[in-house]
């Protein structure tokens, strides 16, 4: 499996704080990436790097064999790259329809595209016309999905898609992830819920002060306790 | 576009109509206060003329303010640029302009309006790009560059045409007013009405029925997020910053016809009262930009009338009366 995604040696700053310290590590196309770790070691930043919101100061990353690291926010996301933020940051003042209208850059909503995220997100159709503000977090979880699926995308950057949401919702939103999975899609997941993680993920990532010091696949992960409580530092009771 | 049904959507969340209803209150509560039905009817037209042109000059900065943080302390140099090119085009012309046809003074009226929102326009690009592009997220630099830009255009306007106040007279087919019973409504103030509320009538279109709108909206409240979607949010945010700099203009000229007169200090004059009415509707919002304008209009002719001497403060307690009871103002957009 070729790797859509490649970072090399990549360092990031925020402020005088030396976040990302030499990440290196590679997507494989048409697989589900997760990239897990404790609170702090770098997750969000190396997504928001990925996607140029902030900026590498060294290292390359390269999406289908182009040098990206460069490039502006909005030139990264017209490279097919579709960017879930863990804040969901769905557009409370737009209507569900407005915030999809607007994230269908190259034109009119496509119904067939429409019709697959009603099939999983049923309350997007229930609330079409509602004010995104009005929804609740599971609901705003779904649209912030949505609207990076709502047309094709090489890649998807989900930030800590089931953080806050009930288990009975969380529950769904993995069933949705598994649909968009089994399309083919291309993802690089973070999350902290090593349930979630284990359900959708091929390939893992284990990060800690910002470098990679894991990587492998996620059902070795899963098979092995001892090493997720030495990575990750999960108990027994995180299983459950 | 798909046709999705929506019957079962949620109930739609409550329209937030008090701000709406305040202008109208205000001007109820005024009637026993002010005892003459035509004083109070002249007073409540000329608020409602006066909040117009307020607005049109505000409505671009309070998109530029919530759209992008930018604290343009130069927006009056606009209104200012506006007002001078209209006199530019006027005076020459005055034969056209005082002559007894509607129509002859409308073809040197409208070409000088649209010549002074197509130089402040102009304006507004350089002025992006020279003075706002390098201090994008820097509060402080931001008020001095603009405000040293304002410094800038109004000191090159007493260069070019000397400190003297200089007449604009209105066009002869604007002079006036129309007689209804006891009360007077002056011609001017009506057109002024109008053409605000028709700006105000489009704003909300744009924001409300085309992408391009539903773009500004989303980036008053997370520009970010926007870019992430794929778009290039610094030149929306030209687009804005130069309609905001013309209408700026077309303020300008509005407001130097209804003075008759233009001097090079207007705009440091109108850019405090821009601002209360932009921070009294929440940043970036074009409704409560509209709603500020016309009680900061209202409050000044109402308060004039009744308490000159609270004139000069009375629009500094309507702002601390507001943000008291809404600290975001009328209608939060930002988070700001």
């Amino acid at each position: 499996m070729s790797a859509l995604l490649k970072l090399t040696g990549v360092e990031t700053y925020i402020g005088r704080y030396h976040i990302l310290q030499g990440v290196d590590f590679e997507v494989p196309e048409g697989q589900t990436t997760m990239l897990l770790g404790r609170n702090g070691a770098g997750k969000t930043t190396t997504l928001r790097t990925i996607m140029g919101l902030w900026q590498a100061k060294a290292g390359t990353i390269s999406l289908a064999g182009e040098a990206i690291e460069k490039l502006s926010t909005p030139d990264i996301a017209q490279r097919g790259v579709g960017y879930v933020p863990e804040s969901m940051a769905v557009f409370s003042d737009l209507t569900v329809k407005e915030n999809l209208v607007l994230a269908a850059r190259n034109g009119p909503l496509d119904d067939a595209q429409l019709a697959w995220i009603f099939g999983f997100f049923p309350a997007l159709k229930k609330f079409w016309l509602s004010r995104a503000g009005s929804l609740s977090g599971g609901q705003k979880q779904m649209l912030s999905i949505a609207r990076a699926i709502v047309e094709p995308r090489k890649l998807l950057l989900i930030d800590e898609p089931t953080k806050g949401l009930a288990p009975a919702i969380v529950m769904s939103l993995i069933e949705c992830l598994k649909e968009i999975k089994r399309r083919g899609a291309t993802i690089l997941l973070v999350e902290q819920n090593f349930h979630a993680a284990r359900e959708l993920g091929d390939q893992v990532l284990v990060m800690d002060n910002g470098t990679i010091v894991h990587r492998g696949a996620m059902a070795a992960l899963a098979a092995d306790v001892p090493m997720q409580e030495r990575l990750l530092g999960l108990s027994l009771e995180a299983h459950q | 576009m798909s046709e999705i049904a929506a019957t079962d959507a949620l109930p739609k969340p409550k329209r937030d109509i008090a701000p709406l209803l305040l202008p109208a209150v205000l001007a109820l509560l005024m009637i026993p206060l002010i005892g003459s039905a035509s004083s109070w009817v002249t007073l409540t037209v000329a608020s409602l003329a006066m909040g117009m042109m307020i607005f049109i000059m505000a409505s671009g900065l309070t998109l530029v303010f919530g759209l992008m943080d930018v604290l343009n302390f130069g927006h009056g140099a606009f209104i200012a640029v506006g007002a001078y090119v209209a006199t530019v085009v006027l005076l020459p012309l005055a034969s056209w302009a005082q002559a007894d046809s509607l129509l002859t003074n409308l073809a040197v009226l409208l070409p000088a309006a649209l010549l002074s929102m197509g130089v402040t326009g102009a304006l507004g690009l350089v002025v992006e790009r020279v003075l706002v592009l390098p201090v994008y997220g820097q509060h402080l630099k931001q008020i001095l560059m603009t405000t040293g830009g304002l410094i800038v255009a109004e000191q090159t306007l007493y260069a070019l045409f000397g400190p003297q106040i200089i007449p604009l007279p209105l066009p002869t087919a604007l002079r006036g007013s129309f007689i209804i019973g006891d009360v007077a409504i002056s011609k001017y103030r009506l057109l002024a009405m109008l053409v605000g509320f028709a700006i105000f009538v489009a704003i909300e279109l744009v924001l409300n029925r085309t992408k391009i709108g539903l773009l500004i909206r989303a980036g008053v409240e997370n520009r970010e997020m926007v870019e992430a979607l794929g778009y290039r949010i610094r030149r929306l945010f030209l687009g804005v910053f130069m309609t905001g700099s013309a209408l700026a203009g077309l303020g300008g000229v509005m407001w130097g016809l209804y003075r008759e007169q233009v001097h090079a200090s207007i705009g440091d004059e109108l850019t405090v009262l821009v601002f209360i009415v932009v921070i009294i509707g929440g940043l970036g919002s074009i409704t409560g930009c509209f709603i500020g304008a016309i009680l900061v209009a209202m409050v000044a002719n109402y308060g004039g009338f009744l308490v000159p001497k609270l004139a000069l403060v009375s629009n500094i307690l309507l702002m601390v009366a507001v943000l008291m009871w809404r600290p975001r103002g009328l209608y939060a957009v930002t988070s700001r």
